[in-house]
This record gives C-alpha cells, sequence and structure tokens, in this order.
C-alpha cells in the first residue's frame, strides 16, 4: 500500500494545450455577444500561464471551454492532440467562489473527487487527501466545517481538493479575487511552491495584471469586443517571486500600458 | 436553564388554575367547580383516565395502531414526495403537470379526502393511509422542488469537472445541497401527516384497530370529556416528541454544518 501511494503522489502527469481558432458567441439581453473570436493558443507541458485583461474579454469562456464545460462553435481545444469533448479528471478547476460543499467537511470534499478516481481504496484515497491538506497548510482543519473558514483557508481547500486527484492541468478562475491583499500575497507564495512541488500545467486567470506577472511564466493579454489574444509577455524574473519586486513592477508597468493602449483604440 | 424552569413553571400555573377552577381543590374548602364536568373536567379526572387506561393497555395499543398507520402512510408520502419534487425540479414538464398539482392540491386540507377515501376504499386501513399520504405528499414533493432549484449551479459545475456524471450529481450533490430544504419540508409534512390521520381517525371507524383518534371520537360520543381531554394531551406529546427526536437532531447537525440558524 505504501508504494501505491508513493506512486499517486509522486506522478507527475502534465500536459500540452492547443487551441486552434476559437471562435464563441453568446445571446445576451442587449443582443449577441462575440466572446471569443479566432483565439489560438499553445501551452507546453508544465507551464503557468496567466491569462490578463479587463473584465468580459472571454479569459472565462477560454477557460471553460478547455474545462470541457463550455464548447466551442468552431476552432477546436485539444490535450495532447485530442480534442477535448467533455470534463474530465485529467483537468481541475478552481473557481472564484470557492464552490467547496458545505454538506461535507474539509476532508469529505477533498475526498469527493478523490472517490471518483478508480484503482485506489479508500484508505488509500484519504492518505492522499491528508497529503494534500498538508501541502496546502490545512491539514489542522480536516474535520472543520466549511463556514468556519475564513475566504483564504477556503480557497487553500480548494486548491487541495482540485490538486488531489493529480490532474494534469489546473485551471484557475480568478480564485483570489475575493481576498485581501495580505491573504492573497501569502497565496502566490503558496501556489508557486504548490506549482514547483507538483509541476503541473496551470492556467490561471486574472485581471490584475501584478499577479499575472508574479506567478505566470507567461502572460497571454486578451481584450474585449470581440474577446482577442493581443499580446504575450514571457516572464523570466526568478522564483519565488515576491509580487512588490522592482523587476515585477516595471513589467507590469510594460504590460498595463500596453493593456491600455488596446482598450482606449477600442473606445475610439 | 433559566428559560426550563421558566416554562415548566408557566404549565404548573396553568394546570393549577385549571384544577382550582373545575374543584380539585374543594376538598381544602376552596370552591366548587365553576363547570359541569360535561364542559370542563377536572385535570385529576383526566390524569386518572390516562392512568387508568395506560395500565390496563388500552392506550399504549391504541398508540401503536395510530403511530404504525402514521410512520407507513409518511414513509409512503417521503418515498414518492421525495424523487418526483427531484423530477419536478429538474423537467419542466413535470413542473407544469405534477409541479402545478401538487400546488393545488397542497392547499386542500387533507381531511377533505375524508368523504372520497371512504367511497373508494371503504373504512379500511388503506383509507386513513390514503389520507396521510395525500397530507404528506404535496408538502414534500413542493418542498423537495424548491430546495433543488436554489441549489447554487455552480456546485454543480463543480462536481462535473471533478468527473461526475449525471446521476451522481444528483444523488452526491444536488440533493445534499437542498438538505436544508428537504428537511424542513419533511418536517412539515410530518406535522400535515399527523393532523391528517387524526382527523380521519376521528371522522372513520375502522374495525381493523383502534386508533387513539377513534378513542377521542368516542369520547365525545359518550360524553366522557375527561376521555377528550386527555387523548388531546397524548395527541400533542406525540407531536412534539416526534419534533424532538426527528427534527431537532437533524436541523441541529444541518445548522452546525451549514452555519446557519439561530443562537
Ligand atoms: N453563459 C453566458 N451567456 C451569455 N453571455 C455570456 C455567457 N458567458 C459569458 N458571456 C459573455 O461573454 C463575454 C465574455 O465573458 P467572460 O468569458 O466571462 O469574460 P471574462 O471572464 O474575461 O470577464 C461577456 O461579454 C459575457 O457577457
Ligand atoms: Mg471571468
Amino acid at each position: 500500500m505504501q508504494e501505491k501511494l508513493h506512486e499517486e503522489i509522486n506522478a507527475f502527469p502534465t500536459a500540452k494545450l492547443s487551441i486552434e481558432h476559437v471562435c464563441k458567441d453568446f445571446t445576451t439581453s442587449s443582443g449577441p455577444v462575440r466572446a471569443l473570436d479566432d483565439v489560438s493558443l499553445n501551452i507546453n507541458e508544465g507551464e503557468f500561464v496567466c491569462f490578463v485583461g479587463p473584465s468580459g474579454c472571454g479569459k472565462s469562456t477560454l477557460l471553460n471551454i478547455i474545462a470541457g464545460l463550455e464548447k466551442p462553435d468552431s476552432g477546436m481545444a485539444l490535450i495532447d492532440g485530442t480534442p477535448i469533448t467533455g470534463p474530465g479528471r485529467d483537468r481541475m478547476v478552481m473557481f472564484q467562489e470557492h464552490a467547496l460543499f458545505p454538506w461535507l467537511d474539509v476532508i469529505g470534499n477533498v475526498m469527493f473527487g478523490l472517490k471518483q478516481k478508480p484503482n485506489l481504496t479508500d484508505k488509500e484515497r484519504l492518505e492522499v487527501a491528508k497529503y494534500y491538506l498538508f501541502l496546502v497548510k490545512m491539514d489542522r482543519f480536516a474535520h472543520s466545517n466549511i463556514h468556519e473558514l475564513s475566504g483564504g483557508m477556503r480557497q487553500r481547500v480548494a486548491l487541495a481538493r482540485s490538486l488531489a486527484p493529480n490532474p494534469k492541468i489546473l485551471l484557475m478562475d480568478e480564485p483570489f479575487s475575493a481576498l485581501d491583499a495580505m491573504t492573497r500575497e501569502r497565496l502566490y507564495g503558496d501556489i508557486q511552491d504548490v506549482w514547483e512541488k507538483r509541476r503541473k500545467t496551470i492556467i490561471f486567470v486574472t485581471h490584475n495584471v501584478r499577479e499575472a506577472v508574479c506567478l505566470g511564466n507567461r502572460v497571454v493579454l486578451f481584450s474585449p469586443h470581440p474577446g482577442r489574444i493581443r499580446e504575450q509577455f514571457p516572464v523570466s524574473l526568478p522564483r519565488p517571486r515576491n509580487i512588490n519586486n522592482h523587476d515585477l513592477a516595471d513589467l507590469s508597468q510594460e504590460i498595463t500600458s500596453a493593456l491600455k493602449g488596446y482598450t482606449a483604440a477600442e473606445s475610439d | 436553564m433559566k428559560r426550563l424552569t421558566n416554562s415548566v413553571c408557566f404549565f404548573a400555573l396553568l394546570i393549577l388554575a385549571w384544577a382550582i377552577l373545575t374543584g380539585d381543590f374543594a376538598f381544602l374548602g376552596m370552591p366548587e367547580s365553576l363547570w359541569s364536568p360535561y364542559v370542563l373536567p377536572p385535570p385529576s379526572t383526566v390524569a386518572q383516565y390516562l392512568w387508568d387506561n395506560t395500565a390496563n393497555g388500552k392506550i399504549p395499543l391504541s398508540m401503536l395502531i395510530t403511530l404504525r398507520r402514521l410512520l407507513i402512510g409518511y414513509l409512503i408520502g417521503l418515498i414518492l414526495g421525495v424523487p418526483l419534487g427531484m423530477l419536478a425540479a429538474r423537467f419542466r414538464c413535470v413542473n407544469d403537470t405534477l409541479g402545478m398539482l401538487a400546488l393545488g392540491l397542497q392547499a386542500l386540507p387533507s381531511v377533505c379526502w375524508v368523504p372520497l377515501a371512504c367511497i373508494w376504499f371503504g373504512q379500511t386501513e388503506a383509507a386513513l393511509l390514503f389520507v396521510v399520504i395525500m397530507g404528506t405528499l404535496w408538502s414534500v414533493l413542493l418542498s423537495t422542488q424548491n430546495g433543488m432549484k436554489n441549489v447554487p449551479p455552480i456546485y454543480a459545475r463543480a462536481a462535473r469537472t471533478m468527473g461526475s456524471g449525471p446521476l451522481h450529481t444528483l444523488i452526491f450533490v444536488t440533493l445534499p445541497a437542498s438538505a436544508p430544504f428537504v428537511v424542513s419540508g419533511m418536517k412539515q409534512g410530518w406535522a400535515f401527516a399527523w393532523r391528517s390521520l387524526m382527523a380521519a381517525e376521528i371522522y372513520v371507524s375502522v374495525v381493523s384497530g383502534f386508533g387513539i383518534g377513534q378513542y377521542l371520537h368516542y369520547g365525545r360520543e359518550l360524553q366522557r370529556m375527561y376521555q377528550v381531554i386527555g387523548v388531546m394531551f397524548i395527541i400533542i406529546a406525540v407531536g412534539l416528541l416526534a419534533d424532538k427526536i426527528l427534527f431537532s437532531p437533524a436541523e441541529a447537525w444541518l445548522h452546525r454544518r451549514w452555519g446557519t440558524g439561530k443562537e
């Protein structure tokens, strides 16, 4: 059993992702909206990519397409060359609101996805769940109720829940935007730590440029109406990065002005 | 503790007043009863009645008969009501048909079914069960439906990304997520079931067993008001006990888990 656990925890599956000419339209009460307009993007195995842009530029829509929760109107999303047709255990999502289940305790939540993973006994699942709670520093709260946790603790548990089934790709949709600055800073450290330890492909959506530069190996800039990818910025600053670092601030500044350029051009 | 003392004192005073006004303390020189025992018997006769008939086994036996009817009818109501409520929440066509029917029939006090039930089933157990089921079913159905509709969609989305199929999501996500509504519906259903059964037992005599409500009915026929009041006490006690034993723990658990509720 020890060996199997070791194998489970020390497997580092990652995946390559390609988005090819994806378009997506929505009909809203105020008429049709082009959420994504001919979006193409390649993401390498184990890469940490951040999507940045003002709200309404299709970041969540693209993330949901990768998650398999939405289907593109045209174009394709592929994982390791296979088209995505629906949700799967190889891709886990962490939402803006924590989406933890209030009828389960902390460990019950982490177990939820694990329970649907075959080839493990319940005892092994419990061990795996404990390991991930430990990884996000929430092992002391395994039997707490969700409502007893602070916002930051909830997002840690949500992170453990999405890590536990050991997905190849972790999709995070503005996971920290409802948290205060102090909590967020601590989580920046934690998430970088997790990425180094677990070596996952991570796609992280945010509207905060600094956050994107602090976390990503690459920042992908979106602009709205219609939702398009405008520019991409590689980030090669050394890790662990501190959000208050000077070089980081300079790069953020550069990206922010680029972003302003695109949104200003649009409002003309 | 203080609140418990308050309650106990209040009820003790109430019974004391009743005892004084109905002449239970006349032997101490207090006034005789203001009313004839056919109008309001003193508590001592009521207590005597309850004591004698508990000792000779009549009340326990009728309680057994009544509780059996209640439980069976209630369980059938639940077993039908929860899944039908889930269907009504899930499918618009079920909502527009069965959901509307439930809405209409819920407005009908279930004792109104008694005349029809007697014609359809005769004076049998089935007639009583039918009335209990009519009392339970609709409110359980509606509250289950309401509960499922109030589940935030993000729970189902999260479950889907973790590999839950539609059935798994329904049973392990949507149903527990609506538990607070379902439990309060079950509680309301229980209250309706209890009321309808009492109404039906008072209304219909069934040869297959003498329920507690039938004692109340015969108490009236025989002008034994002490029997009527004694049985009323039993009916209150059963209602209260069920609430404390069955529903309070479930509600307390839900409040603890969800972080809702009072105090
Ligand atoms: N389910 C939906 N129905 C209708 N319109 C939608 C839906 N989802 C997104 N949209 C629209 O698509 C556009 C892009 O939305 P979204 O991907 O959520 O942007 P972002 O996450 O970048 O803020 C917005 O204009 C939004 O109104
Ligand atoms: Mg969004």
